[in-house]
C-alpha cells in the first residue's frame, strides 16, 4: 500500500488512470464472456473480482489519494466494478441455465431401476387385524386384556356357566393337557384339569375377577380346537372377545358397540350388523351378529344380475356370537348381578380377514409364505 | 329337526300364498336357525303314474338281468295300450303297483325322459326308484312297490307327495322343544300370529292298576313312565304312503309300521317312545341304574359294558334298553316279513334325567334321535298324550286292540314358577316394552304370569330352558324382533390405552419388520424329537415338555419350549416353494412345566374364588413367557444393479437382537457363547443386566446378568437334521426378560455445540480376545469427553504374528464447555489406550 502524499496526482497513479480503469474492465467482461462453463467462470472470477484482482488492487490505492481526489477516482472505479459484477452475474445466470438445460440432461439416470436390496419385511396380517381392532376400542377407552394360553378348566369352562355336561367339554373340542407332564404330584390324584384354552373368554372371566366394575376390555389372542387344517378350518386360529360391565348396560348398548365397530372396519355408509337369536351358556339373552356385506351392501339380495361373491347375494355376512353377560358368569367373578349387567361378543379374526381380504383359503394365513404375507405390510 | 312345510300347515293355519322362505324369514327373526329351505320335487314334471305290472320277459345275454316289462298306466300313455318298459331292478313281480314316468316328463336333477332303444328294445318310459323320485332311501333297495289300493294311471306327483319344501332347523341345546312339530308349529303361529292346533291336546283315560307293571327304582332318573299295550296288530301291515313320506322328508327311512308310529310320533310330539314286542319282554318293566361292568347288547347289535351311572330298562331277565337312548336287541320289534312278526307291543313313553341321558349317550359314544331329544329336555306333559297317539295310529292302521289298562308312574314335581320386576326385559333390551307387552309375549310362550309390577311367571312343561329371569327377558326380546333393537353407545370411563408390555410387543413387531423380517406365527405343537434335532443334551431345560392328552398328530404330542421348530419349518417351507432369500420372525409364548405343581381343586362358580384359590389354578399351569425369534438363509442383501449382494450370516442374527434390545430400551449384552442349535464357534449369548428387585444383595451386587437368549449360525449338524439351506442363521430371546431390564423414562442427552476433535487408534490383539471387551474398557480409560466410539476395521495378517488380530477403532472426543485442545483429545486417547492395554494385552499397532 501506498503512502499518504499531499502532493499526489491521481492522474499520475498508474492504475488509477481511467483509461488504465476502462482496460481492466473490458478484460474482465471479455474474461467472463470467454468462459465456456461454470469452472471456467470460477476461475475468471477469481481473477477479476477478487481480492488479488488488478480492480481490487486499484481501489486500495484511492486510500492514499489526498481528499480531494478521492472521490472522483472512487467513482470511477466503482462504476468499473459494477459493470464487472453486473456482466459476471449475467454470464453465471447464463451458463448456469446452460448447465441445467445441457449438463443435467446429460446426467440423467433410469430411476426406474429397481431397488430392493433389503426386500420389505411385514407383520403377519392376523396380528395387524386384531391391532386394528382393538385400536377401536381402546380409542373409546377399553383396555386390551391377556392371559394364559394354557389356561385352567375353571377359567375356560366353570366359571362360563359351561358345565361339565356341556358337549364343548368332550374331546372332539377341547385339548386336553397331559397332568403329568405339568409335574403334578401323584397321578390319578383329583385336581384341576388344564386345557389349551378354546376362547378368549377365559381372559374375560380373569378380568372380571382382577378389576372392580365398571369393566370395559377387549382379549385378542389365539385360541385352540381339536379341528384338522383344511381350507375353512384350523386348530390354532385367533379371536377378539370384547366384554363391557357397568350398571344399567342393554342390549341396545351391545349392538351399538357392534355397529360402530364394523362402521369403524369397513367404513363408509350403511354398516351395521343384526342380531339373531341364539343360545351360548356364558350369555343370556345371547345372539347371532350379521353384519351388512361391506362389499354390495346387501344390494346383490334378490337381484341375479349383481350376485355378490362375498356374501353369496346373502346381504349380511355371519360375525360371530354375542349376547348379556349371563349373571351366573357376574356371580362366579364376584360381580353383583343385582347391580350390574354386561355384555360381550366375539368372532374369529381369520374368518374376518378372510372377507375383509379375500383370502380364499385359510391354510394361506397359517402357513407363513412370505408371498402371502409382505404385501400386507406394517398395518392393515 | 326338518319339518316339511306340508306337514307344518297341518297345525297353522298359514297364508297358501307363504313359501318354505317366507316361513324360513319369520322363524329365523324368532331366534330359529333355519339353515336351508329344501325344494323337494324342484324341477319335477310328469307324466308320473301309478302302473301295474302285466308281463315281465326276462332278457337274456347281458352283464347283467334285464326285464323287458308292459305295464298297465291307466289313460295317461294317451292310447290306454300297455307302456313297454326296459327295468334293470328286480323287486317286483307282475301285478305289483309301480312308478312309472312316461316319456316327456322331467326328473329331479334335469333328467328328461323320452323312448330310447336299450337292450334291443325301445323303453318307453322307467319304473321308478325312490332315489330317482328325490325320495330319500325308502329301504326297498331298489324301485318302489306300492300298496294295491292304487290305480293304475293315478297321477303319482300328488300320490308320492313329491312336491314340498323342508326347513332344515338346527335347533340350539336350550329350544328342545323345536325337535318336534309341536314346537316348530307353536313358533310358527306366534311369530304369524296365527292359533295353534296343539297335537298333544289328546283325551287320554286315565291311569288305572291293571296296566303293563313297571318299576321305577330310580324316580330322579326317570320321573314318569307312561305303558300302553295295543294286541292283535296285523303282522303284515305296512305303513301308509303318507306317514313313510313325513319319515322321509325329516330324514328317517320308513322300518317297519309299529317303529315308523313310534317315530312318527316323536316327531310330531318331541316325546321319544319304544315300542317292545310284548311277547319278549318277561315279568314287569323296571329302571334302574346299571350295574358296573353289566353287559348289553343294544339295537345296533354292539355289545356295551355298562357303567353305575347308565339308567337301563330292565325285564325279569335283566337290561332291555338304555334308557333314552337306545333299546335292546332282546326285545326288539320283529319285520313283518319275519314269520314271527310282532302282534303286540307295549308302548314306553318315559321322562329320563337330561344330564343321565347325555352322559350316557356320550360314554357310549351313541348318539340317538332319543338322546338328542332327552339331552335338550323333552315335555314331561306330554308323555300321555304320546302314548295315546301311538295306540291310535297302531289301532288305525295294523288294526290292533287298545288294551284298557293305563300304566302311568309318576314322581310329583310342581311347575317352575320364576318371580320377575315387570320391567325386567325392558333394562336387558334397553328399549321401553311396558307391562303389557312383556305379560302378553310371556303367555305366547306357553307361561301363566301373574302380578303388577312384579310378575309372577309359571313356565310351561316343554321349556324347562326358562330357569332365570334373563331366560324370560330372552324370549320378550326375540319375540319383539332383535331386529328392532336400537343402537346406541354406552360411556365407558377414560381408558388407560396399551399397557407398556403391549406397545413393546406392537414396536417389537413393527421394527422386525423394518428391518426387513417377515412375520410367521407358528402352531406349537412339536415332536420331541425335533429336540435331538436341534442338538439339545440331554438334560437341557427345553426337553421339558408339556404334553396333550389329545394331539392332532401323535408326532407332535408336546407344546414348545423353544420357537425355532415352527420358524424353520416355515423357512424350509418357504425354501421349498422357491423363496430363497429368507429372513422370518416370530413372537409368541412358549410353554414350560413348572419345577413343581400343587394340584388344586375347581373353586365353585356361585360366589368369586378367593386369592388363594386363584392362585392355586395358575400354580396349575406351566410357564408362559414371550419369546421372540428371527431365522434367516439366502441373500440379506440382493445383488443387482448397484452391484454384489450380501448373504445372510451370523451378524444379521445378532443385529435381530439388538434390534429387539433397542426397542425394549434395554442393554444388550453380547459374548460368546455355545449352545445345542447354533455353530459353537458362531453363536453370541445375548444377556441383560437385571436389578435385583430388592435393592443390593448380601454380596454386595446391585444385579446380575442374565442369558436371555442366543443368536448366530445354526450347527451344520442342525442344518443337516432339519433339512436346511447351508448357513442357515437364528435369533431367538425371551422377551419378558428383556423388557424387566429395560429403561425407564429417556433423560434426554446434552447436545454440546462444540467442535468434536476426531482420533484413531489400531490396537493389537489376541484372536480371542472379544473386541466388545477391547471396546467397553477404551470407554472405561477414555473418561467422559468421550462421545462415540466405532469400530471400522479388523484386520489379521502375516505382519501381525499368529493370532493376533487388528482392530482399528475412530474415537470422537468433545467437551460440553470449550474446545478441546489437540493435547485434551490425544490425553484422552491414550487414557483410552492404556486402560484397554492394561486388561486386555493390547499394543498400540506401528508402536
Amino acid at each position: 500500500m501506498s503512502a499518504p502524499n499531499k502532493s499526489y496526482d491521481p492522474v499520475e497513479v498508474e492504475a488509477l488512470k481511467p483509461e488504465e480503469i476502462e482496460r481492466m474492465r473490458d478484460e474482465a467482461l471479455a474474461a467472463f464472456a470467454a468462459a465456456a462453463d461454470l469452472d471456467q467462470l470460477q476461475e475468471a472470477k477469481t481473477a477479476h473480482t477478487g481480492g488479488t484482482s488488478p480492480l481490487a488492487l486499484a481501489n486500495r490505492e484511492i486510500g492514499a489519494l489526498p481528499p480531494q481526489a478521492k472521490a472522483d477516482a472512487g467513482k470511477r472505479v466503482g462504476m468499473a466494478r459494477g459493470a464487472v459484477n453486473k456482466a459476471l452475474a449475467a454470464r453465471q445466470a447464463e451458463l448456469e441455465a446452460e448447465r441445467d438445460a445441457r449438463v443435467l440432461v446429460e446426467e440423467a439416470v433410469d430411476v426406474s431401476l429397481p431397488h430392493d436390496r433389503v426386500p420389505a419385511g411385514a407383520r403377519h396380517p392376523l396380528t395387524t387385524l386384531s391391532e386394528r381392532i382393538e385400536d377401536i376400542f381402546v380409542a373409546m377407552g377399553y383396555a386390551v386384556a391377556e392371559g394364559p394360553e394354557v389356561e385352567a378348566e375353571w377359567f375356560n369352562f366353570d366359571a362360563l356357566n359351561i358345565g361339565a355336561d356341556h358337549p364343548a367339554r368332550g374331546e372332539q373340542d377341547t385339548f386336553f393337557v397331559d397332568a403329568a407332564s405339568l409335574g403334578a404330584p401323584a397321578a390319578g390324584a383329583e385336581g384341576v384339569e388344564v386345557v389349551l384354552r378354546t376362547h378368549t373368554s377365559p381372559v374375560q372371566v380373569r378380568s372380571l375377577i382382577d378389576r372392580e366394575p365398571p369393566v370395559y376390555v377387549i382379549c385378542p389372542g389365539r385360541v385352540y380346537r381339536t379341528d384338522e387344517l383344511d381350507a375353512t378350518h384350523t386348530p390354532v386360529f385367533h379371536q377378539v372377545e370384547l366384554l363391557a360391565v357397568d350398571e344399567g348396560l342393554t342390549m341396545a348398548d351391545l349392538k351399538g358397540t357392534l355397529d360402530h365397530m364394523v362402521q369403524e372396519l369397513f367404513g363408509g355408509e350403511g354398516m351395521k350388523t343384526r342380531l339373531r337369536p341364539n343360545f351360548f351358556p356364558f350369555t343370556e339373552p345371547s345372539a347371532e351378529m350379521d353384519m351388512v356385506c361391506y362389499v354390495c351392501r346387501g344390494e346383490s339380495v334378490g337381484n341375479p344380475d349383481r350376485p355378490c361373491r362375498t356374501c353369496s347375494s346373502e346381504g349380511w355376512i355371519e360375525l360371530g356370537g354375542c349376547g348379556m353377560v349371563n349373571p351366573k358368569v357376574l356371580a362366579a367373578c364376584g360381580v353383583d348381578p343385582e347391580k350390574y349387567s354386561g355384555f360381550a361378543f366375539g368372532f374369529g379374526i381369520e374368518r374376518m380377514l378372510m372377507f375383509r381380504h379375500n383370502v380364499e383359503d385359510m391354510r394361506d394365513m397359517v402357513e407363513g409364505d412370505v408371498r402371502f404375507t409382505r404385501p400386507f405390510g406394517m398395518e392393515i | 329337526m326338518r319339518v316339511p312345510l306340508s306337514w307344518l300347515r297341518e297345525y297353522v293355519d298359514l297364508p297358501a300364498t307363504e313359501t318354505g322362505r317366507d316361513v324360513q324369514a319369520k322363524l329365523v327373526s324368532a331366534g330359529l336357525e333355519v339353515e336351508t329351505v329344501e325344494q323337494l320335487g324342484a324341477g319335477l314334471k310328469g307324466p308320473l303314474v301309478v302302473g301295474k305290472v302285466l308281463t315281465i320277459e326276462e332278457l337274456e345275454g347281458f352283464k347283467k338281468p334285464i326285464r323287458f316289462c308292459t305295464v298297465d298306466v291307466g289313460t295317461a300313455n294317451g292310447t290306454g295300450e300297455p307302456q313297454e318298459i326296459v327295468c334293470g331292478a328286480r323287486n317286483f313281480s307282475v301285478g305289483d303297483k309301480v312308478v312309472v314316468v312316461l316319456p316327456g316328463a322331467v326328473l329331479p336333477g334335469d333328467f328328461a325322459i323320452s323312448a330310447r332303444k336299450t337292450y334291443g328294445k325301445t323303453s318307453h318310459g322307467m319304473i321308478c326308484s325312490g332315489d330317482e323320485l328325490g325320495m330319500g332311501d325308502d329301504g326297498s333297495g331298489g324301485i318302489i312297490v306300492l300298496p294295491p289300493e292304487h290305480e293304475a294311471g293315478t297321477d303319482a306327483i300328488e300320490l308320492l307327495e313329491l312336491v314340498d319344501e323342508v326347513l332344515d332347523i338346527a335347533v340350539t341345546p336350550d329350544r328342545g322343544y323345536c325337535l318336534s312339530m309341536r314346537g316348530v308349529a307353536r313358533e310358527t303361529a306366534t311369530a304369524y300370529g296365527l292359533p295353534l292346533r296343539d297335537p298333544a291336546l289328546l283325551d287320554v283315560p286315565a291311569p288305572n292298576s291293571f296296566g303293563y307293571p313297571v318299576q321305577i327304582s330310580d324316580p330322579t332318573g326317570c320321573d314318569r313312565f307312561t305303558a300302553r299295550t295295543v294286541t292283535g296288530l296285523r303282522p303284515d301291515a305296512r305303513s301308509p304312503i303318507w306317514l313313510r313320506r313325513r319319515l322321509q322328508k325329516a330324514g328317517m327311512r320308513p322300518i317297519s309300521l309299529a317303529v315308523d308310529v313310534t317315530n312318527y310320533v316323536m316327531l310330531e310330539l318331541g316325546q321319544p317312545l319304544h315300542a317292545y314286542d310284548r311277547s319278549r319282554v318277561q315279568g314287569a318293566i323296571g329302571v334302574r341304574r346299571a350295574e358296573q361292568g353289566e353287559k348289553f347288547t343294544t339295537l345296533d347289535g354292539a355289545q356295551r359294558v355298562l357303567d353305575a351311572e347308565d339308567l337301563v330298562i330292565t325285564d325279569d331277565r335283566g337290561a332291555i334298553g338304555l334308557a333314552g337312548v337306545m333299546g335292546g336287541a332282546n326285545t326288539e320289534i320283529a319285520d313283518h316279513a319275519e314269520e314271527q312278526g310282532t302282534t303286540d307291543v307295549v308302548i314306553e313313553a318315559a321322562h329320563f334325567d337330561p344330564v343321565s341321558v347325555a352322559r350316557t349317550a356320550r360314554r357310549h359314544k351313541l348318539s340317538s334321535e332319543a338322546a338328542k331329544r332327552f339331552e335338550r329336555g323333552v315335555d314331561p306333559q306330554a308323555a300321555s298324550a304320546a302314548a295315546q297317539r301311538t295306540v291310535d295310529l297302531l289301532v288305525l292302521l295294523a288294526g290292533g286292540t287298545a288294551e284298557a289298562g293305563v300304566t302311568e308312574v309318576i314322581a310329583p314335581s310342581a311347575p317352575h314358577t320364576i318371580t320377575m320386576p315387570a320391567d325386567h326385559p325392558d333394562k336387558v333390551a334397553g328399549v321401553a316394552y311396558g307391562r303389557e307387552t312383556v305379560v302378553r309375549r310371556l303367555q305366547q310362550v306357553g307361561c301363566d304370569v301373574y302380578g303388577q309390577d312384579s310378575l309372577t311367571v309359571t313356565v310351561p312343561s316343554w321349556r324347562p330352558d326358562l330357569a332365570e329371569i334373563n331366560d324370560l327377558a330372552e324370549e320378550v326380546i326375540r319375540l319383539e324382533g332383535y331386529e328392532n333393537l336400537p343402537s346406541t353407545l354406552p360411556k365407558p370411563p377414560a381408558g388407560r390405552g396399551l399397557t407398556e408390555r403391549q406397545r413393546l410387543h406392537r414396536r417389537v413387531g413393527r421394527a422386525l419388520a423394518g428391518a426387513g423380517y417377515v412375520e410367521a406365527p407358528n402352531y406349537p405343537f412339536v415332536s420331541e424329537q425335533v429336540f435331538d434335532q436341534l442338538g439339545l443334551d440331554n438334560d437341557d431345560p427345553n426337553r421339558r415338555v408339556v404334553k396333550l392328552v389329545n394331539p392332532l398328530s401323535d408326532e407332535e404330542p408336546a407344546l414348545r419350549t423353544t420357537l425355532l421348530p415352527g420358524l424353520l419349518a416355515t423357512l424350509r417351507r418357504n425354501d421349498g416353494r422357491g423363496s430363497h432369500d429368507l429372513a422370518l420372525f416370530e413372537t409368541g409364548l412358549v410353554f414350560h412345566p413348572r419345577e413343581e405343581t400343587v394340584r388344586a381343586e375347581n373353586p365353585p362358580v356361585d360366589r368369586r374364588p378367593t386369592d388363594e384359590e386363584i392362585a392355586a389354578l395358575n400354580a396349575a399351569l406351566p410357564e408362559q413367557p414371550r419369546h421372540a425369534a428371527v431365522v434367516l438363509t439366502g441373500a440379506r442383501e440382493q445383488a443387482g444393479w448397484w452391484g454384489k449382494g450380501r448373504p445372510a450370516d451370523w451378524a444379521d442374527a445378532v443385529e435381530a437382537a439388538r434390534t429387539v434390545a433397542r426397542e425394549a430400551g434395554a442393554e444388550l449384552i453380547v459374548q460368546q457363547g455355545q449352545y445345542g442349535p447354533w455353530h459353537p464357534g458362531r453363536c453370541a449369548e445375548l444377556c441383560v443386566f437385571l436389578e435385583h428387585a430388592d435393592g443390593v444383595a448380601a454380596d454386595g451386587s446391585e444385579g446380575e446378568i442374565v442369558v436371555i437368549g442366543h443368536a448366530g449360525e445354526l450347527h451344520p449338524r442342525v442344518i443337516k437334521a432339519l433339512g436346511l439351506p447351508a448357513r442357515t442363521c437364528a435369533m431367538e430371546l425371551n422377551l419378558d426378560v428383556l423388557a424387566e431390564a429395560g429403561e425407564g423414562t429417556l433423560r434426554a442427552p446434552r447436545i454440546s455445540a462444540f467442535p468434536v476433535a476426531t482420533q484413531d487408534v489400531a490396537l493389537v490383539v489376541d484372536q480371542d480376545v472379544p473386541a466388545a471387551v477391547v471396546e467397553a474398557f477404551l470407554r472405561d480409560g477414555a473418561g467422559e469427553l468421550l462421545e462415540d466410539i466405532r469400530l471400522f476395521d479388523v484386520f489379521t495378517g502375516e505382519q501381525l504374528g499368529e493370532g493376533k488380530k487388528s482392530l482399528a477403532y475412530a474415537l470422537r472426543f468433545r467437551a460440553a464447555d470449550r474446545t478441546l485442545t489437540v493435547d485434551e483429545a490425544s490425553a484422552a486417547r491414550d487414557a483410552a489406550v492404556a486402560r484397554a492395554a492394561e486388561v486386555t494385552g493390547a499394543v498400540l499397532r506401528g508402536a
